[in-house]
Parts: C-alpha cells; sequence; structure tokens
C-alpha cells in the first residue's frame, strides 16, 4: 500500500502482499548473468525478499550449470521467496496450465502472470491477461499480474482478485526507464489503495528511485542487473535508489514550479549594487 | 506393440500402456523435478500413474529456469 505521512519511520515501512509481510521493496530477476556465483551474490547484495524464476521444456536445451541451484541456495540464505513467472504464454489457456506446473514445481501459490500479445514489444495482451488471471485466482493462486499501465485493465484485473498490479515502465529488457509518467501518476493517483509494482523497462537505479519517487511500492527489475559490467555492485546501486525513492516519497517531493522561485530571503534589490550606486 | 508419442515436440516411442509416471521415471526424473502436461493439460505428480499415454499423445515436461 501507499502511504504519505509526514512522519518519516524508514524502519518501519513494510508491506504486504496477502498474508505475506515485506520489507524490501526490490524484487529481482534472475535471468542472464555471467555465473550462479555472481546471481547468488547478487540476490544477497540487493536484499531482496522476492526472486523472480521460469519454466523451461526439458528437451529445450541442456543442463542450466547450475543455475536454479545457486538461485535457491541464495533464497534460502536470505529469506526470500520465489516468484515463478508464466514468460513465453500468448495465451490465457496457456498461461494458465504453464501456472499450475510452476506451483508444483515452486511449491508456492505466487504466480506472475505473464501473457505476451505483441512480439516486437512484448506488450502484455489485456484481453487474454484478465481471463488468466480471473481463472487462477478461482484456483488458488495470488497473482501478480505483469500488464500495461492502462487504468481500466488495471482496475479490472483488481476487480478480478489480484492483489497488485505490476505496470510495465518500458518494453522488457529496454532498459528506456519510465516512458509514460502521466500514465503511471494517473494509475497511483486513480488506484490509491492498490498495491502497484514497477515491473520491466528500468535501466539504471535513478529509473527505479524515480517510480518510487512517483509513489510505486516496489520496482521489479532483472536486465539493468544482470546486464551491468559489475552485476552484484549494481544490485546494491538499486537497493540504495529504490530506499532513497521510496523515502523520498515517504517525505513529500516538492511541487515543481513553472518559474524560478527564489530560496534566500534577500528581499527584492540586490544589495551591492545597490550600495554602490 | 508400442506406439508413438510427441515429447516435447519430438517423436518418441514408447511400449503400449506406458503411464506417465513410467515415462517420467525412464527418462531419468526424479517424480518431483519435473511438472508435465498431456496434450496442453496439466497433469498433478499424483495423477500421473493413472494417466496411460496414447499413440499421438503430446507430452510436455517442465523443469526450473532462471527468470525475469
Amino acid at each position: 500500500m501507499s502511504s504519505h505521512t509526514h512522519t518519516v519511520q524508514p524502519h518501519n515501512d513494510s508491506w504486504r502482499v496477502g498474508d505475506v509481510t515485506l520489507t524490501s521493496r526490490f524484487l529481482l530477476g534472475t535471468a542472464g548473468y555471467p555465473s550462479p556465483q555472481i546471481l547468488g551474490d547478487a540476490i544477497a547484495a540487493s536484499r531482496t525478499e522476492v526472486v523472480t524464476v521460469g519454466l523451461k521444456r526439458t528437451l529445450a536445451s541442456g543442463g542450466d550449470n547450475g543455475f536454479v541451484a545457486s538461485i535457491r541456495n541464495a533464497v534460502r540464505a536470505n529469506g526470500a521467496r520465489l516468484l515463478p513467472n508464466t514468460a513465453g504464454c500468448r495465451t490465457a489457456r496457456e498461461a494458465v496450465q504453464l501456472a499450475h506446473m510452476a506451483r508444483e514445481l515452486f511449491d508456492t501459490p505466487w504466480i506472475k502472470l505473464e501473457v505476451v500479445g505483441d512480439e516486437h514489444t512484448l506488450q502484455p495482451d489485456p484481453f487474454e491477461l484478465l481471463i488468466a488471471a480471473t481463472e487462477l485466482v478461482r484456483a488458488g493462486f495470488t497473482v501478480f499480474p505483469y500488464c500495461t499501465d492502462d487504468l481500466v485493465s488495471g482496475r479490472r484485473l483488481l476487480d478480478a482478485g489480484c492483489p497488485l498490479l505490476m505496470p510495465w515502465g518500458a518494453p522488457i529488457g529496454s532498459g528506456q526507464g519510465l516512458l509514460n509518467p502521466f500514465a503511471l501518476r494517473t494509475l497511483r493517483e486513480r488506484l490509491p489503495d492498490a498495491t502497484l509494482i514497477i515491473d520491466a523497462g528500468i535501466g539504471a537505479p535513478s529509473h527505479a528511485a524515480h517510480a518510487m519517487e512517483l509513489g510505486f511500492d516496489a520496482v521489479l527489475l532483472n536486465s539493468a542487473v544482470a546486464q551491468a559490467r559489475a552485476p552484484v555492485p549494481m544490485a546494491h546501486a538499486f537497493r540504495l535508489a529504490i530506499e532513497a525513492g521510496r523515502t523520498a516519497w515517504r517525505a513529500g517531493v516538492m511541487a515543481p514550479q513553472d518559474f524560478a522561485v527564489a530560496s534566500t530571503p534577500v528581499g527584492g534589490e540586490p544589495l551591492l549594487l545597490g550600495a554602490a550606486a | 506393440m508400442s506406439i508413438t508419442i510427441q515429447l516435447d515436440g519430438r517423436p518418441h516411442p514408447l511400449p503400449d500402456a506406458c503411464t506417465l509416471a513410467t515415462l517420467v521415471g525412464a527418462l531419468g526424473h526424479a517424480p518431483h523435478a519435473v511438472a508435465t502436461a498431456v496434450d496442453g493439460v496439466f497433469v498433478p505428480r499424483a495423477r500421473r500413474a493413472e494417466i496411460t499415454l496414447r499413440d499421438g499423445a503430446a507430452v510436455l515436461l517442465f523443469q526450473p529456469i532462471v527468470g525475469g
């Protein structure tokens, strides 16, 4: 939930998904890291409490070179939870079946629901997404829907029983930051009680801080850390940026002005020039 | 008698009356290591022994992987 209080208490700022209380507002993806060791270290440096994972066909490729074991070890060591996704699904039917498989494999009712509607942008399909979300909620899943920043379709997902929304900041893996701040601000203002997590498109820690300054409850990212020259320090940088943005939101960012507003109270006349004349 | 199923999209011969549980074991997977679907429908681990595969069945096996 969002909060905007006069007294900022950084050590008492938890949030919830269902009956689960979380303190970290940084959700981290696990794909594309240079090695299992770096992935594990990045998870630790991020201090994340939610780590995303996926599923693949057994014959699609060989082994995973120890990445999944590294994730499980890091999750255990850091007290984090797994959030499996339905990446690669193009229809509600596919996503529902994959979600059931994920629940069995990872032993969690949490599912990051992805149903893509466009191959070029990997934009979520709002219609298939709603169908899948509705069915999965009825089947007892806790659905984290990866969605666009469209207000009305977001409302429909919440009405269907999703406990939160995960609107995109920009296309997956693009690193472009928040492409439509107006739509994101609108979501925050029109859904003040909803938990909103920016998912996808974040490229730099400043992007994540921006999302948090807008009042979003958390940020989920992957490529920006995995593709950094040094993923572990970058995970640390994102953690600090997300904490800074959250603290700034709670402290109240000043309203922008069109023109200059003098900050030093000199009272009108330039003192030195006035004295010389 | 033998049948041919589509295993992750590839032809795969099997003896007749083979169950899904038997197939998973024959492929070297521990029961908890994979998730299964037959003809596009999820089959829970506990029900694999009840599913006798028919000729032409499309079987998918999934395992954990990294993900964003």
